[in-house]
């Protein structure tokens, strides 16, 4: 089965003269771990806008789950997001004022899918997550914002994972990690999609972090704007910088 | 999601409660000068009530109201007795009653009139005086004590009390001639409830041995020898005037504005009090412009502490977004938690009005004669708060549409 079909993609932000992504086809099989890389500005974050549902393409298709999200209208594509997907950031992943445990729950108030699937007791299951991760009780129900980044990405891992989301998307989870703990957190995260039987996309400019995972894609490879900027129309010299949004105007792009 | 943004608004406690005090000290002070507004209008308009005619020296006619029935202000000048009496006993009028002024007992004022004051004089809707204990005055040296007097300083039936010359409390006293509290009115909420009834006899015995406002050196006449001498007052301060038909108001005025005798000035109260009116509106206006300013600033710095807020925000609302929330979601957290927090700071601003007029009533009435109703808000003063409510709205829904925006533009990776 597929977890996800992209055909015939392109994208743009508002009021850029140059498209930020171009891709003909990507497919993941269910269950699939995919280790997406590229160079910041190359379009990594506007893809996961993409996947996620909060940006649409001008053009092609997107099929999660065998569900178009562009013949979605915006409230079922936020539905669709927080019923299958599981999101993972950088850091600063959780809201500082809820405790570890509620920041896990989240998801089961968002999604009633979620919360079905987490078991009859999301509770124990956040705890259970919680404990499989490596968070001892005593950091539980202080405030999430006390935590160590280390914690945090933990916590933030087992919110991703709790009722069981069918994808998992990780941007750059362990870029505020040191690097011996980068792998360890790396491994968790593969073994325990595995364990929820999620497709893993696996966001990342280091390529070095690739090792564990089913397959290794660069995002160049799949890009068409990336691999010739004319193509894209705006004969920009460096490819990608399309793909930044303009950071002087945060209103921008409605 | 309700429960998100409650547990959010409350990790801000801190900037949301200040902003919270300041929209309710600012709803506060629009309902303080509204309440004052109104409540000021309301006691002028009740202490007096079918009078056709107040008359007094000629001088303004405000000063005349203000002076002859809320015994605020001193009399420029008084008016002869004879030309009273010429007044009084005019084929058009029905009744009069005599008002002197210018004693005081212990801040209150005293007055001095004819024992028909009682059965004759009305207030708020044609109500006549009650007694709560005791009976009108007789004779001399006899007082009827206002309801606040009584209760205010203590008094009891057949208590006595000395007066002092003039209205300051440290006029020279008129201690030598002590009075006889004869009766204790009922509340009334008009300037009746602040002050001392005595005969008109009263008064021109106090002064028997006094001259240009002092006791003359060496001269005592005690009390029991009073009634040997001529008790008649030579002068009033003012006048109150009934017709028998209201018809022949003007006429009445014309004649007493135009009285030989002496410079005089007839008002009618309602005219007069129409023009008071008149001169506070401005300012009445102006209080309640600032007020209305004072708590658009509040407002302000509402969608400023907000808007202000949102970028460090950001990371919070995307995070919500990854979660499932639309920008609709966001747009409503933004806007209801502006609206809550204005809606709680005009909640707080009326208890604080309630619990303060309460505290302030007592001291209004006694400084300004204002009677401050402690009540719920009503009519007017309900508008007003709708009308903050409905612009903490207005200015919520600009941080909400801010994080609308942003949160579009964001997505799921927020930029700083």
């Amino acid at each position: 089965m597929t977890a996800l079909r992209i055909t015939d993609l392109v994208f743009r932000w508002p009021r850029q003269a140059r498209n930020c992504l171009e891709i003909p086809q990507l497919e993941l099989a269910a269950g699939e771990r995919i280790f997406l890389h590229g160079p910041s500005g190359s379009g990594k974050s506007s893809l996961l806008g993409l996947l996620g549902g909060v940006a649409l393409p001008q053009a092609g298709a997107i099929e999660l789950l065998g569900t178009n999200l562009t013949q979605l209208g915006g409230r079922a594509r936020d539905r669709f997001r927080a019923d299958h997907i599981g999101f993972l950031f950088q850091q600063f992943n959780l809201l500082p004022w809820l405790s570890a445990l509620d920041n896990v729950l989240l998801p089961c108030t968002f999604s009633s899918r979620r919360r079905d699937r987490a078991g009859p007791s999301p509770r124990t299951e956040a705890e259970r997550l919680l404990g499989h991760l490596d968070l001892k009780p005593h950091t539980w129900h202080g405030p999430a914002g006390e935590l160590s980044v280390g914690q945090q990405q933990r916590v933030a891992a087992a919110r991703a994972l709790i009722g069981r989301p069918e994808i998992l998307i990780a941007d750059e989870p362990t870029s505020a990690l040191d690097a011996e703990r980068q792998q360890v957190f790396i491994d968790l995260l593969l073994q325990e999609s595995a364990a929820v039987g999620a497709t893993l996309v696996f966001v990342s400019h280091d390529r070095r972090l690739a090792g564990h995972f089913d397959r290794i894609v660069a995002i160049d490879e799949i890009n068409r704007v990336a691999q010739d900027p004319r193509e894209g129309g705006g004969g920009m010299a460096q490819s990608g910088q399309c793909c930044a949004l303009p950071r002087s105007r945060p209103g921008a792009g409605a | 999601m309700l429960r998100l943004a409650a547990l959010s608004a409350w990790s801000r406690r801190l900037t949301l409660g200040l902003t919270l005090i300041a929209i309710a000290l600012a709803v506060t002070l629009l309902l303080s000068v509204e309440r004052i507004r109104v409540d000021a209008r309301q006691s002028f308009t009740q202490s007096v009530s079918g009078v056709d005619l107040v008359v007094g020296a000629r001088t303004g006619g405000v000063q005349l109201m203000l002076y002859a029935v809320f015994h605020a202000g001193t009399a420029s000048n008084n008016i002869a007795w004879d030309s009273y009496q010429a007044i009084a006993t005019h084929p058009a009028v029905d009744w009069a009653l005599p008002l002197s002024l210018g004693d005081s007992h212990r801040g209150f004022a005293v007055l001095g009139t004819s024992a028909d004051y009682f059965a004759r004089f009305r207030y708020g809707d044609k109500e006549e005086l009650r007694f709560r204990q005791g009976k009108p005055f007789a004779g001399v040296f006899e007082a009827v004590l206002g309801s606040e007097v009584a209760q205010g300083l203590g008094y009891r039936l057949d208590d006595r009390i000395t007066l002092s010359h003039g209205l300051g409390e440290l006029g020279p006293e008129h201690g030598d001639k002590p009075f006889r509290v004869t009766g204790i009115l009922a509340p009334t909420g008009t300037p009746v409830d602040r002050t001392v009834h005595v005969s008109l006899e009263s008064i021109t015995a106090l002064h028997l041995d006094w001259v240009g406002g002092a006791p003359l050196p060496g001269v005592n006449i005690p009390s029991a020898f009073v009634a040997k001498f001529d008790l008649r007052p030579k002068e009033i301060t003012a006048a109150l005037v009934g017709l028998k038909q209201r018809g022949d108001v003007f006429r009445m005025q014309r004649f007493i504005n135009q009285y030989r005798g002496e410079p005089l000035l007839a008002v009618l109260p309602g005219v007069a009090l129409d023009e008071l009116w008149q001169s506070v509106a401005m300012v009445e206006r102006t209080l309640l412009a600032i007020s209305a300013l004072v708590v658009l600033i509040g407002l302000a710095g509402l969608a400023a502490t907000l808007l202000a807020g949102l970028n460090e925000r950001r990371r919070e609302l995307a995070i919500l977004r990854a979660l499932g929330a639309g920008p609709g979601d966001v747009f409503l957290m933004l806007t209801a938690e502006g609206a809550l927090v204005t809606a709680a700071g005009a909640l707080l601003g009326v208890l604080l009005v309630t619990l303060g007029s309460g505290l302030a009533a007592p001291w209004l009435l006694e400084r300004f004669g204002i009677v401050l109703a402690t009540r719920l808000p009503g009519g007017q003063e309900l508008a007003l708060i709708a009308a903050v409510i409905a612009t903490g709205l207005l200015a919520s829904l600009v941080p909400g549409w801010r994080a609308w925006r942003m949160s579009l533009a964001d997505g799921l990776t927020p930029r700083n």
